[in-house]
């Protein structure tokens, strides 16, 4: 039997947590370009757009993420395509990611004082102006903390794409557990490079709200 | 390609779908009763406006809270699961199951709730001292009640987090939803179908569940 060491064990994890963090970047990026476009939409006050979205976010955040991944994968071949984990997980992510962000966003968008529309408003702005000069601008300061500490949520929950076979950090801790007979220090090291990925992110999001706060004050 | 769907074979499995559910049900509600009990038990050891602790104590808290909130629940699952025999404590999935729910509930409401307790002036514990009551007492009846309706809302959402993350406790075999929509799936083939169903039930557990919490609160926590 072939003698794994601890490094041969870390190395192999920290070659698998490259794709945990380019499936990540995917679901962000992707989610939060959709999430834009939802939230335009639900902006606009075009008839039934703002039940639409509600129901899209209601669905995404009432269902386990587990169920999506499941559905991208089977749901993506019944039309004929042949799914690999990698485009299930991919979109299913970024639809996930997309309902969250655009909630999130909508909250800020809410803070903002409704005059700030009304003020745009009178001075001609068409919609496309009033957001782009005036409403985002000032939301966007409210809601990078909230969207930085969710990339936490996005990380963590690419965990679950192991189910479908995608090979990421917690599937080849698996695999390696498997392979080595060592499972508690395997997924001890598993659980700490999540943590090594996941921590700084919200302590970002942590300094970032608190210095949010101290400006208002 | 034209996609049909069939759902009469998955729908002819229920007795399995309903064991699931009943098992998703079960497991959230343990999961929180216990799970609220620890995360009050750590609000309690982190709370700033308590008076002070023991600053092991304080660590080993903050570790376990920091540690859960930045790891992924499944890890969780799998750690306790597959990582604990290793060290002779051989448990069974649902035992597994309920207790990661357990560890994951408690770090997140721990935070709810301490930041429920930190709202509560420092002028009201001071009178609960001037009353003689103890610190037991103290918190049991002055810090805990507003504070928990405060945070309520939140700690709602966090308990359907959890109900869905239990999700996750079929891929140990615990008999819960998700694992009954696998089992029909690779009964029946008719995979697509049978985790619409499933989906569809836990939206409306998630649904029904919000509702129950929120008249729960605003029976019993705004009452008081």
């Amino acid at each position: 039997m072939v003698e794994f060491s601890l490094w041969d064990i870390l190395r192999n994890l920290l070659m698998a947590a490259r794709w945990t963090v380019s499936l990540s970047l995917i679901a962000f990026i992707g989610g939060g370009l959709v999430g834009l476009l939802l939230l335009v939409a639900r902006l606009s006050k075009v008839r039934g757009m703002d039940r639409a979205v509600g129901a899209y976010v209601q669905v995404f955040q009432g269902t386990p993420l587990l169920m999506q991944l499941f559905l991208a994968y089977f749901g993506i071949a019944l039309f004929g395509i042949k799914t690999s984990p990698w485009t299930a997980a991919a979109v299913a992510l970024t639809l996930y990611t997309s309902a969250y962000l655009t909630e999130i966003w909508r909250g800020c968008v809410s803070s903002i004082p409704k005059g700030q529309w009304e003020a745009a408003q009178s001075l001609a702005l068409n919609f496309a102006e009033q957001l782009r000069h005036v409403v985002l601008p000032q939301a966007l300061r409210i809601a990078v903390p909230p969207t930085v500490g969710f990339l936490v949520q996005v990380i963590k929950g690419t965990a679950l794409a192991s189910v479908i076979g995608f090979v990421e950090l917690t599937k080849a801790g698996s695999m390696i557990s498997n392979a080595t007979y060592q499972p508690f220090l395997v997924y001890a090291c598993v659980a700490l490079l999540y943590f090594a990925l996941c921590f700084p992110v919200s302590l970002v999001a942590q300094s970032l709200e608190r210095k949010l706060h101290g400006h208002r004050r | 390609m034209l996609i049909q769907l069939d759902f009469s074979a998955v729908l002819a499995a229920w007795p399995l779908l309903v064991r699931g559910v009943v098992w998703t049900i079960a497991l959230t509600i343990v999961g929180t009763v216990l799970g609220l009990l620890l995360g009050t038990a750590c609000a309690w050891a982190r709370a700033r406006n308590l008076g002070h602790r023991p600053a092991p104590l304080r660590w080993a808290v903050a570790s376990y809270v920091e540690l859960v909130r930045n790891t992924p629940f499944i890890v969780q699952l799998f750690f306790l699961f597959f990582g604990l025999p290793a060290l002779g404590l051989k448990l069974s999935p649902e035992f597994a199951s309920v207790l990661a729910m357990v560890v994951n509930l408690g770090a997140y409401s721990s935070e709810i709730i301490r930041a429920g307790i930190e709202a509560t002036p420092r002028g009201q514990i001071e009178a609960a001292h001037s009353l003689a009551l103890t610190p037991g007492q103290t918190f049991r009846r002055v810090v805990l009640p507003p504070a928990l309706q405060k945070v309520w809302p939140a700690m709602v959402s966090q308990i359907i987090i959890v109900m869905l993350g239990s999700a996750v406790c079929g891929q140990i075999s615990t008999p819960e939803l998700s694992y009954a929509a696998n089992l029909i799936s690779s009964n029946t083939f008719r995979a697509f179908e049978a985790f619409i169903l499933a989906t569809l039930v836990y939206l409306a557990l998630s649904m029904l569940t919000r509702r129950l919490l929120m008249w729960v609160g605003a029976r019993f926590l705004i009452g008081r």
